[in-house]
């Protein structure tokens, strides 16, 4: 018998009556132009078909081989980040009018999703200072390499500069989507795990499309932001920022320091890690670089009744119109993942999400100080953090990571890999999700490794 | 016909008109340009300066669900393009030959225009609307 | 009539939340000890601020304002819009699978990379390719992916080419994904069944060229029946041969691209595997390779080892990464769990109640419009509303008339080679009553263009909204709120 018959309504009688409409004899007969040698006689090798219980039970199965960050508490950051996701995120994404339906390309019938849209930009614009945002990219890491390739565009350059300090995952994509035009990417080193401006002088000329930078930075540090943005607009180069959302209930507005493009990974406003995707890229622009920004964007109309509605607008600069010119190939997005975000944001609220970034301060800070008066374990990079901060440490990460997992933690990522200079370090993460107990615990449970 | 085309310019294949003055060429679209383009909301001017060679892109005009192109009549260098569409697309629309876009200071001894007169331009108007 | 609804930013009151954080247990630091007074933000944050009831009963009244397959038929050519199982909702969010970090120590993931494993088997079976990557995030991705690695083959071996070549019937992206490989595009005539011009392509074929993207079937629902000659003729020159999987739900377990001739192929688990769309993303855009370009793929792929499953990272020539981390994994779940349910006979019967569907419609609708390739087709079909034209109605006044029907239109004004093209995509989770009763409502709007025309240019009536204006908002973009300011 076959699977799914569940989600396939036409009856053996209907087939028939509907093959004698058509004129032909047999369902086979509807793929008789397929060339006889690529026609498939065979069914295809796969295991038997399951029942919703059996495949329940087996779903149920490969996830119980994990341990989840419900399970272990986790000290993993990195651009994926265990922030607390209030019930009613789920159930409004969970409403299927929402999640079954497809890009609103009619209007009139989608006005649910592109209001959600409509109000999920304005919230992005007001965290970050901007004047336009668009309904998502996939990542955090291809909305950084959008905005290179975006400032690549307007400036007819053809280099960026980044920042060692940006997430090395980010810039392994951002490599992959440079490559591919033939543009050149140039890393600017660190002083004390920051940003060295001093190598902007030589650095920075009248070919560079743009900086990029992170904030916090990868090692959760925050970058000085007074200079950059004067020392890049003097050459006509673009400032282009990953920033972390909740950082932003407390810190500086990225428009406050000059910032022409803000991306970054909003996977933390409302979504679960989820093995690293779905993620959400938000992106952000200056007014002026409006029609330079990729994917949808919805916008704000009258009806023709004069009632207020919202369309997808400024579809031009997109696939399906520009074709071969379009400002980016982003057909599908990540608009759940925006809807989500645009409730998680109104469920905090402004206090409640400066609460939720002033208990990441106050707990990173606290686990900061408890680690590094342990023997051994050393902290890589003064200044001040937000929710993340590198550890110099006594052996290798790896090995401390599986001594942690014998302990029921989830232990923090290991540098040394992506930063070898600076030998066995790892980069801890705490967020407001944890518990002065887990902390404390994860300090004893540290001081017994050795 | 439905469209109008104005005595005394002279017209491309690609629905521009032109209006030479001495080395100086004011380029703008047709009736029927802005009649097929529909409501044109947005116009990427070039740079004054820039050069320009027949048939080549000069200026992108966006209607909500397409994009065409403005060639250039003429081998020259913008020498000045009309600001007020930045703000003004629909004058296009509303008046296309009182509406110019681009203008073009023409080089010597450039590549020959293909340029229609307006009978010429009539008759490929009507080839054209006839698909 | 109905109302606006209002924006979030127009309810609430200074001071209401939605939420709600435990006590600080810790003792607390004066923020400017941990965060000099300089770095601190200066600029309001003007979020909503609503209780959680406020919050639910917005997005329950913006959700009604909304039309998904769970409200009605979606017949969206190219966009696969069939039942979305409720189970995959259930599998993904299992805490196992949605609490994960990506960057944990492998030998606590061991069941996703499993999944993710046994999904790349199934894939591979489906496609007859021998690896295949999650990485990308949607098809547009993949096809971004696709032609990452296309490139990295032809570079590896010194061959540098320039062009790539696409049906004038393909999808926006295709030129677009390989625009952004720095390719240039050359289009490919149809002729008049409305495939590939196998001598236009002989013509066009030479050694500058990289490879040739292409959909099967076509974006008119079009089986390409010379596919072997034209793969024959691609590989003769040594370029490669891409698809587009956008339409493979037509053939799944009837006919595999691997045995094609196709290289490299993307996959939208959100179309083909029943994956929600979620209003526009996300999808997912798996990208199969043949083994010639399995050392180009992106880092990292799972592997089975001795001890268990891993991440290979050491891929020397690896066109790198294109997502943070692997792709939309609990996408892949849904997917999976798809998978498995359905097994080879069940996605077999799948795809040919897909183009039962399309069949059955096509011949009925070709009645009242003209269908200008009038054949059998595979899983969608398209209709010209060129009669309609002639009393002044418009693919697009026929898609409005639609909505007051309560159905999804169809695709409008693509493939851009068909005049007033309306592509249908019924998909085989539809009921034949379902059919019935969109083309009946089809048939009604013919008549009513031919007898009443200004009935159907000035649809749609029932909906929340009438039509809006776009010139409006494309001249004068409001893209952000900016409440009474």
């Amino acid at each position: 018998m076959s699977g799914g018959r569940h989600y396939l309504p036409l009856t053996g009688a209907e087939r028939r009556e509907m093959l004698a409409a058509i004129g032909v004899d047999s369902a086979g007969q509807l793929f008789d132009e397929l060339p006889p040698a690529i026609r498939l006689q065979e069914g295809l090798e796969l295991p038997p078909p399951l029942s919703e219980m059996e495949a329940l039970a087996h779903l149920g199965e490969l996830a119980a081989k994990n341990r989840h960050l419900r399970e272990y508490p986790s000290y993993l950051g990195a651009g994926v980040y265990d922030h607390f996701i209030p019930s009613v995120v789920a159930h409004i994404t969970g409403r299927s009018e929402f999640y079954t339906a497809y890009t609103p390309y009619q209007a009139e019938i989608s006005q649910g999703v592109l209001q959600s849209i409509f109000e999920y930009q304005t919230m992005i614009c007001r965290l970050t200072g901007m004047e336009a945002a668009n309904a998502s990219l996939y990542d955090g890491a291809t909305a950084l390499a959008e905005a290179a390739v975006a400032a690549c565009g307007v400036t007819r350059r053809r280099r960026v500069l980044v920042s060692r300090a940006v997430n090395p995952y980010y810039r392994r994509v951002l490599q992959s989507y440079m490559e591919a035009r033939d543009f050149a990417v140039e890393e600017v080193p660190l002083v004390e795990g920051k940003t060295d401006y001093t190598k902007l002088e030589a650095m920075c000329d009248q070919n560079t499309a743009a900086l990029l930078l992170q904030q916090p930075n990868f090692f959760g540090l925050l970058e000085e932001m007074n200079g950059p943005a004067e020392r890049v607009h003097r050459h006509g180069a673009l400032l282009v920022l990953s920033a972390d959302p909740i950082s932003l209930a407390l810190c500086r507005a990225p428009a406050e320091y000059g910032s022409d493009i803000v991306t970054g990974e909003g996977q933390v406003l409302g979504n679960p890690p989820s093995f690293g995707g779905p993620l959400l890229g938000f992106f952000a622009a200056r007014k002026k670089l409006l029609r330079r920004i990729p994917g949808r964007i919805a916008g704000e109309t009258k009806d023709s009744e004069g009632r207020r509605g919202f369309v997808l607008t400024l579809q031009t600069r997109e696939q399906h119109i520009r074709r071969e010119r379009a400002a980016s190939n982003i057909c599908s997005n990540q608009a759940l993942n925006a809807l989500a975000a645009a409730v998680y944001l109104a469920a905090l609220g402004p206090a409640g999400l400066r609460e939720a970034a002033g208990h990441c301060l106050q707990k990173a800070a606290y686990t900061r100080e408890k680690i590094t008066a342990l023997q051994g374990f050393e902290q890589a990079f003064a200044g001040p953090h937000f929710k993340e901060f590198a550890v110099k440490l006594p052996g290798s990460a790896k090995d401390l990571n599986r001594y942690l997992l014998e302990h029921k933690i989830i232990g923090g990522f290991d540098l040394e890999p992506h930063y070898p200079e600076l030998g066995p370090a790892m980069l801890f993460c705490v967020t407001e999700t944890k518990t002065k107990a887990q902390l404390d615990d994860l300090a004893g449970v540290l001081e017994g490794w050795s | 016909m439905k469209w109008e085309i104005r005595k005394g310019l002279k017209y491309t294949k690609t629905h521009e008109w032109a209006d030479f003055a001495d080395d100086l060429v004011t380029v703008g679209i047709t009736d029927y340009a802005q009649d097929m383009l529909k409501d044109v909301v947005y116009v990427e001017l070039p740079e004054v300066g820039r050069e320009a060679r027949v048939g080549e892109s000069l200026v992108v005009l966006e209607s909500v669900k397409a994009v065409s192109d403005l060639y250039a009549p003429v081998d020259g260098a913008v020498s000045a393009v009309n600001e007020a569409l930045l703000d003004q697309p629909e004058l296009l629309n509303e008046d296309p030959y009182g509406t110019w876009v681009v203008k073009i200071k023409v080089k010597a001894g450039g590549a020959a225009p293909d340029l229609l007169e307006e009978g010429d331009y009539a008759a490929l108007v009507k080839e054209e609307a006839d698909q | 009539m109905s109302k606006e609804q209002a924006l979030l930013f127009e309810l609430g009151a200074p001071g209401r939340r939605g939420y709600s954080l435990p006590q600080l247990d810790l003792p607390e630091k004066p923020v400017d000890e941990l965060l000099p007074e300089e770095m601190q933000r200066k600029t309001g944050l003007d979020l909503p601020e609503v209780s959680e009831g406020e919050l639910v009963r917005h997005y329950t009244a913006l959700s009604t304002r909304n039309h998904g397959v769970d409200s009605g038929f979606y017949p969206l050519g190219s966009c696969t819009m069939k039942y979305n199982p409720k189970i995959n909702e259930e599998t993904a969010r299992l805490p196992g699978f949605a609490f994960l970090h990506p960057c944990q120590p492998v030998e606590s993931v061991q069941g996703a990379l499993e999944l993710l494993h046994r999904a790349e088997l199934y894939l591979n079976e489906v496609t007859g390719m021998e690896r295949t990557t999650f990485q990308p995030a949607a098809g547009a991705h993949g096809e971004l992916t696709g032609m990452m690695l296309i490139r990295a083959y032809h570079r590896s071996r010194n061959d540098e080419r320039k062009i790539v070549l696409a049906p004038d019937s393909s999808h926006g992206t295709n030129p677009a994904s390989a625009a952004m490989t720095g390719y240039e595009i050359k289009e490919i005539p149809s002729d008049k069944r409305g495939l590939v011009d196998l001598g236009a392509l002989r013509e066009t074929l030479n050694e500058d060229v990289a490879a040739l993207m292409l959909t099967n079937p076509n974006t008119l629902g079009l089986f390409e029946e010379d596919i072997l000659e034209i793969a024959a003729a691609v590989h003769d020159v040594g370029g490669l041969l891409y698809y587009d999987g956008a339409n493979l739900n037509a053939i799944m377990g009837h006919a595999r691209p691997g045995d094609m001739g196709f290289d490299v192929v993307h996959l939208n688990l959100h179309k083909t595997f029943s994956t929600p769309h979620g209003g526009g993303g996300p999808g997912s855009g798996p990208v199969g390779v043949k083994e010639h370009l399995a050392p180009f793929l992106p880092l990292p792929l799972v592997e089975r080892g001795e001890k268990g499953f891993y991440w290979k990272d050491d891929l020397p020539l690896s066109i790198g990464r294109v997502q943070g981390f692997y792709g939309n994994f609990g996408v892949v779940v849904k997917a999976y769990t798809y998978l498995v349910m359905m097994g080879a006979a069940g996605l077999r019967r799948a795809a040919a109640d897909a183009v039962l569907n399309a069949n059955y419609l096509a011949q009925r609708l070709k009645k009242s419009y003209a269908l200008p390739y009038d054949r059998l087709c595979k899983h969608e079909f398209v209709i010209s509303a060129r009669k309609q034209k002639k009393k002044g109605v418009s693919a697009a006044d026929i898609a409005k008339a639609l909505l007051d029907y309560g159905f999804h239109p169809p695709t409008v004004y693509f493939p851009l080679i068909v005049e007033e093209a309306l592509m249908v995509e019924p998909t085989e989770t539809e009921s034949k009553e379902t059919l019935d009763r969109f083309a009946g409502a089809l048939e009604e709007i013919a008549r009513l263009a031919e007898e009443e025309p200004e009935r159907v240019t000035a649809a749609p009536h029932t909906t929340p909204v009438g039509r809006l204006d776009e010139v409006g908002a494309a001249r004068n973009p409001r893209v952000c709120f900016e409440g009474d300011e």
